[in-house]
């Protein structure tokens, strides 16, 4: 048995948003640095070079990337062994957020959804736990704006739909979603599951870096196909038209019902911003 | 390239053509979902409006909070489509252009032409650098929103394209 208390948590999950709001991946950046060299449309790339003059102004001036700093979205995985001591392990992952969304000087966009009050701390954060085998915490920090997350699409195909299927719904979204999701998006698919685990699996499918294919022929096969067939569309970044719709597919999967083939689309926009730390 | 300074002159905004990428300076206002909700109530009521729509440009975009030494956080464009809704009641009283991100519809390019208005596309995902370029930012509405209440900002050389042009021409149509 390993005491960690949560203090340390709430410490890292400070930590980790305060840099995520402000600093593009390392893969994000050398993704649309290649895209800008591959793409020939001069609306794309003047927004490609926007963007990425963008990535350093943020970092001299340690501002945002994007004003939208999004929800916060926390995924741990807690190792068995672990005993947290102190508060509640929720109480300590928003803590945490709500320090860093205040001294990084971020937007606060959580609000009730009917209401629309807003707290004005952008608590609660999302969290999603796992138990895993160990006695170490894993956290990855993923701030999700709502500009391309309200584009995102959930499909219950069927068996029949099968892997054509898959691709078919993946590049559909992305067809619907057009210029508003800030294109080149990154795409996360969840494959099987049910509604729900699809849904969150599509979510975890974004922590992969962008341009990294599955292990697995098969699913690499979809992600491979769904890019081109993205990127053969013509949005192009900001939707001006051109080569680049899409910086990468990454689909992660999960057995299903003999029934059923849930297929859920998570769109995230150029931004990735995406932070791990281990405890 | 070329800059634009708003409030803008009809008679250059007809010289734009969809696809054209210009720098924007001057003053804008921000508003967003809830703040084009309040504006269009106060106007069914009658309402005195907090800030005078004609020949004014809105900016689809909720900064984050200033920091110290600075007039205004990171502040990029927001989705326009989401304001499809409300923007050509607006453009009919008077407003001469909006700045956001994304396709707007059928309705929105209808109305940009009929009012000779402009609506030009700002990079999205670019909120510090266009934060960066704000030189004053004051509330002038709805503090309660928080970052999505008006305020009225004085910007510097934001970059743009002309996303839908005064005839009605559409970048978003051309690919």
């Amino acid at each position: 048995m390993r005491k960690i208390n949560s203090k340390q948590i709430e410490y890292a999950v400070y930590r980790l948003a305060l840099k995520a709001g402000v600093n593009l991946t390392e893969p994000c950046l050398k993704s649309l640095e290649n895209s800008l060299k591959r793409e020939t449309s001069a609306s794309a790339k003047f927004a490609l070079e926007t963007v990425l003059e963008n990535a350093e102004t943020a970092k001299e001036q340690n501002m945002p990337v994007c004003q939208d700093t999004g929800v916060a979205v926390v995924l741990m995985e807690i190792g068995q062994e672990v005993f947290i001591e102190g508060k509640l392990l929720s109480d300590a992952v928003n803590d945490g957020v709500v320090r860093a969304y205040k001294e990084g000087y971020f937007r606060k966009s959580t609000c009730d959804p009917l209401t629309r009050e807003n707290p004005g701390d952008n608590s609660p954060a999302f969290l999603h736990t796992e138990i895993v085998s160990g006695d170490k915490i894993q956290i990855t920090f993923l701030p999700k704006g709502f500009g391309s997350e309200n584009m995102s699409k959930l499909y219950m195909l069927t068996p029949a739909d099968g892997v054509e299927g898959i691709i078919d719904a993946i590049v559909k979204t992305v067809e619907l979603a057009g210029s508003r999701p800030c294109p080149p998006v990154f795409v996360g698919v969840g494959i099987g599951g049910t509604f729900d685990v699809a849904a969150l699996n599509a979510k975890k499918a974004l922590t992969r870096n962008p341009g990294v294919f599955s292990p697995r022929e098969d699913v690499k096969y979809i992600e491979k196909t769904a890019l081109e067939k993205i990127n053969a569309l013509g949005i192009g970044a900001q939707g001006f038209g051109g080569k680049i719709t899409a910086l990468g597919v990454s689909c992660l999967l999960a057995p299903t019902h003999i029934s059923g083939l849930p297929v859920a689309v998570n769109i995230q926009c150029h931004a990735v911003r995406c932070e791990k730390g281990e405890i | 390239m070329k800059t634009l300074v708003s409030p803008f002159d009809k008679k250059d905004l007809a010289e734009l053509t969809a696809g054209q990428t210009v720098f924007i300076s001057g003053v804008l206002y921000t508003a967003r979902d809830e703040a084009h909700k309040r504006v269009c109530e106060y106007v069914r009521s009658n309402k005195p409006l907090p800030f005078d729509l004609k020949g004014a440009t809105i900016y689809y975009a909720g900064p984050c909070p200033a920091k110290e030494g600075k007039a205004c956080g990171s502040c990029g464009p927001t989705t326009s489509a989401r304001m499809n809704k409300y923007a050509p009641a607006l453009f009919d009283l008077g407003l001469t252009a909006a700045i956001g991100k994304g396709e707007m519809s059928e309705e929105v390019i209808k109305a940009i032409k009929r009012n000779n208005a402009c609506y030009f596309a700002a990079i999205g995902g670019a909120g510090a650098l266009y934060g960066d370029r704000i030189k004053k930012c004051d509330l002038v509405a709805f503090p309660d929103l928080l970052s999505e209440g008006v305020y009225r900002l004085e910007v510097e050389n934001f970059p743009a394209v002309v996303a839908i042009d005064s005839n009605g021409n559409s970048i978003y149509k051309n690919f």
